[in-house]
């Protein structure tokens, strides 16, 4: 019917356009890719350097991982973005591949004018049940007994979500449901949750949009959107008791005990990593390609491969962790099994 | 001879062109809807109607999914857009045909005409600047130290202010549509014969009375129609709303909460939905909102034609 | 008895006269706000230059401008043919048919229907199957906008000619399509005109049916094969991110994009009064 209905359409309509039509052909000049919001500044920093050095144009745009996914099962673009890793099994079933490109971490913004310039600290508990809505108030015990030199207002807390489908999501969602089992029993993990309370803003960027207008907000953002924005964020207590703030260096040390498997696909979550100090909620960012659209993959290979090589100080710049050499190289070996490299 | 038939030919040629002109808004239609109805066929299939129509779950993780919280959102911001902008709707069209000088109809039906061509994703963005830090700062507490100190409305005005919420939303609607019920309320006021009003005034009757007994009688399926088509067009609007909704699948428990519609879930889920379940399920949506604003829209336009054959 | 029937008449009208100060508030609240923050974000880099990566400056709307104009103008060129001869055949060949009023009413419905299912509705039917968005799919998508709206305007412009001026042609020994071409269009060629022009008004600020067909791009195209981006999807990506600089070029896009339209449905409504007028 669809098939039909597209013929009669184009037949209708495309006669007087003749020319433009041409089904299925990719131009080599744009490499179109879509997906998540968490690496966002950082690919568009690339694809900025990479058209400034080789000529070539890699339009990303932040739709979310959801998207990503989605679009790239459809195959509606080059290539796909996520940061929540599929499981091997279904990277197989839809006929993709993946790889991760970056590792960053997902911190709690919080926008609270008493606490200003100090340091606010929460725990997986707190940010649990803040985000079930048990914990309503800024000033409620838990968070007092967690922050003793802190004055804290009497004011209800605004928890800012993700609406849509999302990889900081997934990566925050699962840290919740790794130290809070209310939140595995009734939410669950993945790219969008039901949500309970809170009002939801489309990507990392309606987030810090929405945290930076609404004042006693609280969300959770990629740290470079946080950075370049100027918001507050907060620490959390890591899986080991310890109180750690956002950094490049505990992202780095959360990535350390992590085993990106090629034979995996790379998936693997980060989240409430056991180092000393580790950032509990950090994570990788993955690209996602169709496995039968050889030709264009391996011009989004090269540039990711471009990227790799001299991408990292763009990347530290934006406060994300580059990937250690070694599982670059694994990388490289990954694309080369599938004769891309 | 030749000439004949080359006319002919040519003549029928052109009918048959403008004829696949017209029987093009027939195709559009029906695609639309066959398109909707198939894309959304593995969610009719798993949830049916009542099932979805009734279910306030859109658990993308569980894959439940229903329609109550963004089919209700939808319904009543539209509503409460239509009970802030109707009154003021009809009183512009009174204003304009009734009490206004000559020389200002024409500049104020224009200028009113106008808030219906400001593109709706300007409403948003100055929903979103200008109006929901205002409202979060100034009307919103105003109304709660007043209106919601009032038993009845107690609930109605309880909650944190933020600006981003259904009071925002509906209040940027209502401006956005009082063109629509004005300019065919206008319209259908013009078309009361001077003779009923005259003959109204010659019994003493004021011009209020003369408005409200003799116009507004005769015009009611216009006026209706009128806010039939502004019913429409709020059911139907995505951007001005998706900026100061929240999209929170929840039911509001006031004013001030935070909730979704349909076409802010379509804005901001369609081309992120991860699994086919959720796809199809927004597709579901936006073929139950189709077929609300098409039944709404024709019962509207029905009356407004039925008053101009009169 | 009198006075209070008097009182109640002053202040009903009263409130009326409330009633249009409560619309122009809104309007002039609004265009008022557009002006001052678009003229301050209005500078030579806004229109000449590409964007930038977040968070960096410098970054411009070139890319969003040529993209807005090419959908628009790609929209206009298949929106505006077919919607004339849809026009056409309802006040001329098929005036007489039931079938003509059923798809003239039909066409007033879709005039209104929510912007965004036809954009889902393309994404369906030309996007998925084809495998990559594109300008092109945009420009469908306010195609199937614009068509209802021409067709109705045209018909309606139509009618307006008088019969006897037909009569008068066919008498001469003129077909009808002569006639139409040569007499009807030419008596209402203005006002169809005007119709187009408050058509294209309407489209040029829809962002809702381009969200998921041109979608986006970060880079100046000009072929319409490729993600295209617009004036309003940029709007839309710009102010919802937390990007000063974002929202100062969004302003700026706003005001553009106003201005326009603004522009075109009082030029429009001018040529509209004229007309009624002559």
């Amino acid at each position: 019917m669809k098939k039909t209905l597209l013929l009669l359409i184009i037949l209708t309509l495309g006669a007087l356009f003749k020319g433009h039509v041409e089904i299925g052909k990719a131009s080599t000049k744009t490499i179109n890719g879509a997906g998540a919001t968490f690496p966002y500044p950082l690919y568009s920093a690339w694809a900025s350097q990479y058209y400034k050095e080789k000529g070539i144009r890699v339009n990303y745009q932040s739709i979310g991982s959801g998207g990503g996914i989605r679009q790239v099962t459809e195959r509606t673009v080059d290539f796909g973005a996520t940061d929540m890793p599929l499981k091997p099994e279904e990277v197989e079933q839809k006929k993709l591949l993946q790889f991760p490109t970056v590792i960053g971490g997902v911190v709690i913004a919080i926008n609270v004018p008493e606490v200003g310039d100090k340091s606010l600290t929460l725990d997986g508990e707190t940010l649990c049940k803040i985000y079930l809505g048990e914990i309503k108030n800024w000033d409620d015990a838990k968070i007092k007994a967690l922050n003793p030199g802190l004055s804290l207002p009497s004011k209800p807390i605004t928890p800012v979500y993700r609406s849509d489908g999302s990889g900081t999501t997934a990566i925050f969602t699962h840290y919740l449901s790794s130290v809070c089992s209310a939140w595995a029993k009734d939410v669950g993990f993945g790219t969008s949750v039901n949500f309970r309370v809170g009002i939801g803003a489309k990507g990392n960027e309606g987030v810090a949009n929405y945290v930076k207008r609404t004042p006693y907000s609280l969300g959770y953002l990629e740290y470079a959107y946080a950075v370049q924005n100027k918001i507050g964020v907060s620490n959390l207590k890591n899986a080991k008791g310890k109180v750690v703030s956002p950094s490049v260096d505990t992202f780095k040390e959360a990535a350390q005990t992590a085993q990106l498997d090629p034979a995996k696909h790379f998936y693997v979550f980060m989240t409430n990593a056991p180092g000393g100090n580790a950032w509990p909620i950090a994570g990788a960012t993955y690209i996602l390609l169709a496995k039968e659209k050889v030709d264009i993959n391996k011009e989004v290979i090269k540039f990711f491969d471009w990227a790799l090589q001299t991408g990292d100080k763009i990347a530290l710049e934006l406060h994300y962790v580059p990937l250690p050499e070694r599982i670059k190289t694994r990388i490289r070996e990954y694309w080369k099994k599938q004769g891309l490299f | 001879m030749i000439r004949l038939k080359r006319d002919y030919i040519l003549n029928t040629l052109f009918l048959f062109i403008t004829a696949i002109g017209a029987f093009l808004i027939f195709v559009i239609l029906l695609g639309i809807i066959v398109v909707l109805f198939e894309e959304s066929f593995p969610a009719i299939k798993r949830f049916g109607f009542l099932g979805f129509v009734l279910s306030p779950s859109w658990d993308p993780v569980k894959e439940l999914f229903g329609g109550a919280i963004p089919l209700l959102g939808t319904l009543i911001t539209s509503l409460l857009a239509l009970f802030l902008a109707v009154p003021i709707a009809l009183g512009i069209a009174i204003f304009i045909t009734e009490v206004a000088p000559r020389r200002l109809k024409e500049p104020i039906g224009v200028a009113i005409e106008l808030l219906a061509a400001i593109p709706s994703i300007i409403y948003g963005m100055w929903g979103l600047f200008t109006l929901a830090p205002i409202n979060a700062k100034y009307i919103e507490p105003f109304l709660q130290m007043t209106l919601g100190q009032i038993p009845p409305f107690v609930k109605l005005f309880s909650g944190t202010p933020l600006g981003i919420d259904l009071f925002t939303a509906s209040l940027i609607l209502s401006i956005m549509i009082i063109p629509f019920t004005a300019s065919v309320a206008r319209d259908s006021f013009q078309l009361v014969p001077a003779v009923l009003k005259e003959s109204a005034y010659g019994l003493g009757a004021t011009k209020w009375e003369v408005i409200k007994d003799v116009v507004f009688p005769y015009c009611k399926l216009g006026v209706l129609g009128g806010i039939g088509l502004s019913l429409g067009r709020a059911l139907g609007e995505t951007m001005a709303v998706a900026f100061v909704l929240g999209n929170l699948n929840q039911f509001p428990s006031s004013l001030f909460s935070a909730t979704a519609t349909v076409t802010v879930k379509l804005a901001n889920e369609f081309t992120e939905a991860d699994k086919d379940i959720h796809l199809a399920s927004l597709f579901y949506l936006a073929l139950l909102l189709f077929i609300l604003s098409f039944t709404i829209l024709a019962i509207a336009k029905y009356f407004i034609q039925r008053t101009q054959y009169k | 008895m009198i006075k209070r029937r008097k009182i109640i008449n002053k202040l009903a009208l009263f409130f009326c006269f409330l009633t249009a100060l409560w619309g122009l508030f809104w309007l002039f609240f609004i265009l008022v706000d557009v002006i001052r923050h678009g003229l301050s974000a209005l500078t030579p880099t806004l229109i000449l230059n590409d964007p930038a990566p977040p968070g960096e400056e410098g970054g411009g709307l070139k890319h969003a401008l040529i993209g807005h104009a090419l959908i628009t103008i790609v929209a206009t060129l298949l929106g505006v043919p077919l919607g004339v001869l849809g026009g056409t055949f309802l006040a001329e060949y098929g005036r007489n048919l039931k079938i003509s009023r059923f798809i003239s009413f039909l066409a007033d419905i879709m005039v209104s229907v929510p912007a965004i299912i036809v954009g889902a509705f393309v994404y369906a039917v030309f996007v998925k199957p084809i495998g990559h968005f594109s300008g092109f799919a945009g420009a469908i998508a306010l195609a199937i906008i614009m068509i209802p709206v021409i067709v109705r305007t045209t018909e309606n412009m139509l009618s307006l000619i008088p019969w006897t001026l037909r009569e008068a042609a066919f008498a001469l020994g003129a077909p009808y399509y002569k006639v139409i071409w040569q007499i009807v269009y030419r008596g209402a060629g203005m006002g169809i005109f005007t119709g187009i022009i408050l058509a294209i008004a309407r489209v040029t600020g829809e962002a809702a049916p381009l969200l998921f067909t041109s979608f986006n791009n970060s880079f100046t195209s000009f072929d319409l094969k490729e993600p295209i981006a617009s004036l309003t999807v940029t709007i839309f990506q710009y102010a919802m991110g937390p990007y000063e600089e974002w929202h100062r070029q969004a302003w700026g896009a706003s005001f553009l994009i106003t201005l326009f339209i603004l522009f075109l449905t009082l030029f429009g409504r001018y040529f509209i009064r004229r007309r009624l007028k002559s």
